[in-house]
């Protein structure tokens, strides 16, 4: 397996306030990955700086090309969708609107509707749904609309700012169930952030650990969750 | 009974021209979320385009076209040279930026074109319009072609990928750089797209104003009751807004003693005020539903 995103040394700033360490680590094509860390760590602050939203030095490549001078449409172009920290949801427009945005920067127009039909598939409460207003739908239903609509993208990979964030514990397991299947069946590298460890480690292949803007662990994500001092500080064991 | 209809029917005929206006008004607050002081000066100085092409012997509707193509690309030349660097700056920034286009765009004019009245032609003609006395043909048509207006905008905002981009762009601009949408030049072509829309405008009212630099002062304050009335985020409600601006005016006017011309301009301003207190979204107004 080859490295599609490469990190190294990345360092990030909020104003005067440093965020990221030099904090490095790749991605298998392919691959599911998870960070850990608890909160303030630089977990979110690691894929905003991945799509360029956030002021940060260091090294970021993908698929070969670097793209950290790209702005961040031109990062979400190259086939890379973040799905962001309160999932970002046009309110005011409709589910299927949601769906329409999430192709935009797409030029095979005439694909994107049987893209619908399959996110609709995937997501059968957002084919009940789609001409409301996507504000009108729960929390649960709203996350998915927000995977759909990164998923509208066909990317290479998939940035997930903490995907359970105020779920019903049944509607995280029936997502990442979901997110398992993308992964296996349509070919997407998915790099998921997550508080909730346990079911992070369960549903990823490989695993880093953030502490304080650096990584201070890397490796299988089985390895990482027998080891002790994880088990102690982020599964509660 | 029939004064009452007749003022309502006067009302319409110049609530157009409010409608027109506010039209503009509300492309460019989609955009930038700003109400662009300058709206009305750019509206008449490409009002004065499409005249000084008439007086070069190009026919009304070839002039009409060119004048509308010209505004386009000048709104979106405005945008990138004075509005980008100011995108982060705070609103007092820009409403200094709007205010110093108001004034350049006003003395260029004036400078170029003097400011004495100038007549301007009506392609409907200005007969009474179906045998009423207090509709001309050229009101009629405009507010036809507000409705066309209207209709375009509509089907390009609900049916085109660029106008659901537009959408996307000002409602969330971060999720719609995520989407891979760039936001910065969506600004830009809605500041095309308004200039575009205020060139009809004044070209419409020119022939009832008459063509000269400060024509827009009233009317861009009528067009912002009109469109804070109907709400900002409605194009559908601008122009609703603008008809129910004129037919206000027209019968406080009559109904109201008191009301001459001198105090119509302030209804307008009262008028805004009110709805900003009562109905902040306006009566068309989007009510955004959320839940969290």
């Amino acid at each position: 397996m080859t490295a599609m995103l490469n990190v190294k040394d990345l360092r990030a700033y909020y104003g005067q306030v440093q965020a990221l360490h030099g904090l490095s680590f790749s991605l298998n094509e392919g691959s599911l990955t998870t960070l850990l860390g608890a909160n303030g760590a630089g977990k979110t602050t690691t894929l905003r700086a991945i799509c360029n939203m956030v002021r940060s030095t260091g090294a970021i490549e993908f698929e070969g090309k670097p793209i950290g001078t790209r702005s961040t449409e031109n990062v979400v172009r190259l086939g890379i969708a973040h799905v962001p920290q309160g999932r970002g949801t046009f309110t005011n427009m409709t589910v299927e609107e949601n769906l329409q945005l999430g192709a935009i920067s797409r030029s095979d127009k005439n694909a994107i509707g049987a893209d619908i039909e399959r996110m609709y598939e995937h997501f059968p409460v957002l084919k009940q749904r789609y001409t409301q207003q996507a504000g009108t739908l729960s929390g649960g239903e709203q996350q998915m609309l927000a995977v759909a609509r990164a998923l509208m993208l066909r990317p290479r990979l998939m940035l997930l700012d903490e995907p359970s964030f105020g779920l019903a514990p049944l509607i995280v397991r029936d997502l990442f169930r979901i997110l398992g299947k993308i992964n296996r069946e349509e070919k997407v590298t998915i790099l998921v952030v997550e508080q909730n460890a346990q079911l992070a480690l369960e549903l990823a292949d490989q695993a880093h650990v953030i502490e304080t803007g650096r990584i201070v662990m890397s490796g299988n994500a089985k390895d990482i969750a027998n080891n002790e001092d994880v088990r102690k500080s982020y599964l509660g064991y | 009974m029939e004064l009452f209809a007749n003022q309502v029917l006067a009302g319409i005929a110049t609530g157009a021209i409010y409608a027109c206006m506010a039209l503009a008004v509300v492309m460019i607050y989609q955009a930038i979320d700003h109400l662009n002081f300058a709206q009305g000066e750019m509206a008449m100085f490409s009002t004065f385009v499409s005249w000084q092409l008439m007086q070069w012997g190009v026919p009304y509707w070839g002039a009409f076209v060119l004048t509308v193509a010209f505004s386009f690309a000048a709104g979106i030349v405005i945008e990138r040279l004075l509005f980008k660097p100011l995108a982060k700056a705070p609103i007092l920034t820009n409403v200094a930026g709007f205010i110093a286009l108001y004034a350049i765009i006003n003395s260029v004019a004036g400078l170029i074109w003097d400011f004495t009245i100038k007549q301007y032609p009506t392609p409907f003609g200005s007969s009474p319009f179906l045998g009423s006395q207090l509709i001309s043909t050229h009101q009629a048509g405009m507010i036809g072609i507000t409705l066309l207006m209207l209709v375009l905008l509509f089907f390009f905002f609900r049916f085109t990928r660029v106008g659901l981009a537009m959408r996307a762009a000002a409602s969330l601009p971060e999720s719609a750089r995520l989407v891979g949408i760039n936001t910065s030049w969506m600004i830009a072509l809605g500041w095309g797209m308004a200039a575009a829309i205020g060139s009809i405008a004044g070209m419409m009212i020119a022939p009832v104003v008459f063509l000269e630099p400060n024509m827009m002062l009233g009317v861009l304050i009528y067009g912002f009751a009109a469109a804070v009335l109907g709400g900002l985020s409605s194009p559908f409600g601008a122009v609703m807004g603008g008809f129910l601006v004129g037919i206000f005016e027209n019968l406080v006017g009559t109904y109201i003693p008191g009301v001459g011309n001198e105090l119509k301009l302030p209804i307008a301003l009262a008028l805004i005020i009110v709805v900003l207190v009562v109905k902040p979204a306006g009566l068309f107004g989007r009510a955004i539903v959320k839940r969290v």
